[in-house]
């Protein structure tokens, strides 16, 4: 059952497991560092599809399938779904997942919705409300751009502080018993601005999110950095986690060499022209589903704490002049002997 | 947090580096100046081939709108716009490509509501401005001729 440990955190007693998990990605990711993890790469980013939003419902129904097959689960037997996108109206999981008639319930948190889907999956089964759920998460970067920046053509100059939305989507199926890896905890954060406007340096807008968070699940859990064998966030990018890491040491839970960053692991900055790192949602689905959770699979890593971020803006708010609220979830991911 | 948003926002900014202004400064000028280099030879063979100066000039700016809508088209000028920053959004080729860019991105939500639309979504304040500043100058232009 789901017990609340302390203020933020929530202990999942009967560790909810990762039954079978996927990753898929369009073909900047292939070629970064991590490509080879991908169960998927796809060279035409269009998927065949005669729209971005499709080519991304495609993206999710693809990683979703993957993952239904690996944890050897047809689609009928899945309770709940929790799957989300970067778009209006959450039309790529809308759209991706309407064929499979499992019950959903679509979430939006910016770039942090891997970690929440995740996270309200395994509480779900935790609690017994569920026997198996589904987390699907997708972001498309000519979806993404349309939406919140300019067309694809248009000859802009991008600032060193941005991101690069990543094409790419990951699903987890999340169930009990079983030998793959655990949900052990799941922290879910609150809302931190500190009036950051500039939409194009979305790290240093979620950094401070992150710091509460994780200072949140250390206090809460009595545990400090150096109990994890990997503390990754989600999309900080290199701007907010230089940021980051300056602001768990004024915590005093400084990070050492066991702290990385999705948007830093998906390319490889000096080469793919992406500046600051990745973000989107797809960025830290796709490195969860693929990367992080092949290394536990294989024992590599044991005890694992996933911080994924959010920028909780839109196109609207931001040319209001409102500043970029931060958002960031916690999971903490164990592999049992 | 132990923070204030004035501490934190001047963390952010020591933090996040800063564009090469003096980089993006030359190669705006130079790529800028080639462009407009271009439109002056396509109006000088016109005005070889004897066309009216008028005339020639109108030639020189449709061969750049017509090259920058070709290259905006083919996945080209994005390309060059990124190292050339206002040498390629500042001349007449700019304003082509933020028209361009939008119809073809947009060309799926429909030949109205999308392409037509949205085809001025960047270069519309330009021409309710541009018009706008035009009509003013034109009115002081006359009042003034009022107190010769």
């Amino acid at each position: 059952m789901p017990e609340r440990k302390g203020q933020y955190t929530v202990t999942l007693s009967g560790r909810p497991t990762i039954l079978g998990y996927s990753a898929v990605a369009g073909k900047r990711e292939g070629e970064g560092p991590i490509g080879r993890y991908f169960d998927m790469v796809f060279e035409d980013t269009t998927l065949g599809e005669k729209t971005w939003e499709k080519a991304e419902s495609a993206l999710q129904r693809e990683a979703f399938t993957r993952a239904l097959n690996k944890a050897g689960v047809t689609p009928s037997q899945v309770n709940y779904l929790f799957a989300g996108d970067l778009l209006n109206q959450s039309i790529a999981s809308t759209f991706g997942m309407r064929e499979y008639g499992i019950p959903i319930l679509c979430q939006f948190g910016a770039c942090s919705t891997m970690a929440q889907t995740l996270a309200l999956a395994a509480i779900f089964v935790d609690s017994g409300a569920a026997d198996i759920c589904a987390a699907v998460t997708s972001s498309h970067f000519c979806s993404a751009e349309r939406q919140f920046r300019f067309p694809l053509e248009y000859g802009g100059q991008r600032p060193l502080t941005s991101q690069w939305t990543a094409t790419a989507a990951g699903a987890i199926v999340v169930g009990l018993g079983g030998s793959g890896v655990r949900v052990a905890d799941v922290t879910i954060g609150y809302i931190t601005d500190f009036g950051i406007s500039d939409t194009n340096n979305m790290g240093a807008a979620m950094a401070p999110a992150a710091t509460e968070t994780l200072t949140a699940y250390f206090n809460d859990t009595g545990t400090k950095p150096q109990d994890y064998d990997l503390i990754v966030t989600g999309d900080l990018g290199a701007v907010g986690s230089e940021i980051f890491l300056q602001l768990m040491e004024r915590k005093n839970f400084p990070l050492g060499s066991n702290y990385s960053d999705c948007g830093l692991l998906l390319y490889d900055r000096n080469k793919q022209d992406v500046h600051a790192g990745g973000s989107g949602c797809g960025c830290s689905a796709a490195v969860l589903c693929s990367y992080i959770l092949d290394k536990m699979t294989a024992g590599e890593l044991k005890n694992v704490l996933v911080i994924a971020t959010g920028a909780l803006m839109s196109p609207t708010s931001s040319q209001q002049g409102e500043s970029i609220p931060g958002i960031a979830h916690l999971c903490h991911l164990v592999k049992m002997e | 947090m132990d923070v204030t948003g004035f501490e934190y926002r001047k963390l952010s900014e020591e933090v996040s580096p800063r564009s090469p202004v003096l980089k993006n400064c030359v190669l705006a000028f130079l790529i800028g100046g080639l462009i407009c280099a271009i439109g002056q030879v396509a109006t000088g063979l016109s005005m070889e081939a004897g066309i009216e100066v008028e005339n020639a000039r109108l030639i020189g700016a449709s061969v750049l709108i017509a090259a920058s809508a070709i290259l905006t088209a083919f996945d080209v000028y994005d390309s060059i716009a990124k190292h050339a920053g206002a040498g390629t959004i500042v001349p007449i080729t700019g304003f082509a490509n933020a028209i361009v860019a939008p119809a073809i991105e947009f060309k799926t939500e429909g030949l109205v509501l999308g392409l037509a639309s949205k085809m001025f979504t960047i270069a519309g304040p330009v021409l309710v401005y541009g018009i706008t500043a035009s009509v003013v100058y034109g009115i002081v232009l006359n009042l003034l001729a009022l107190f010769k």
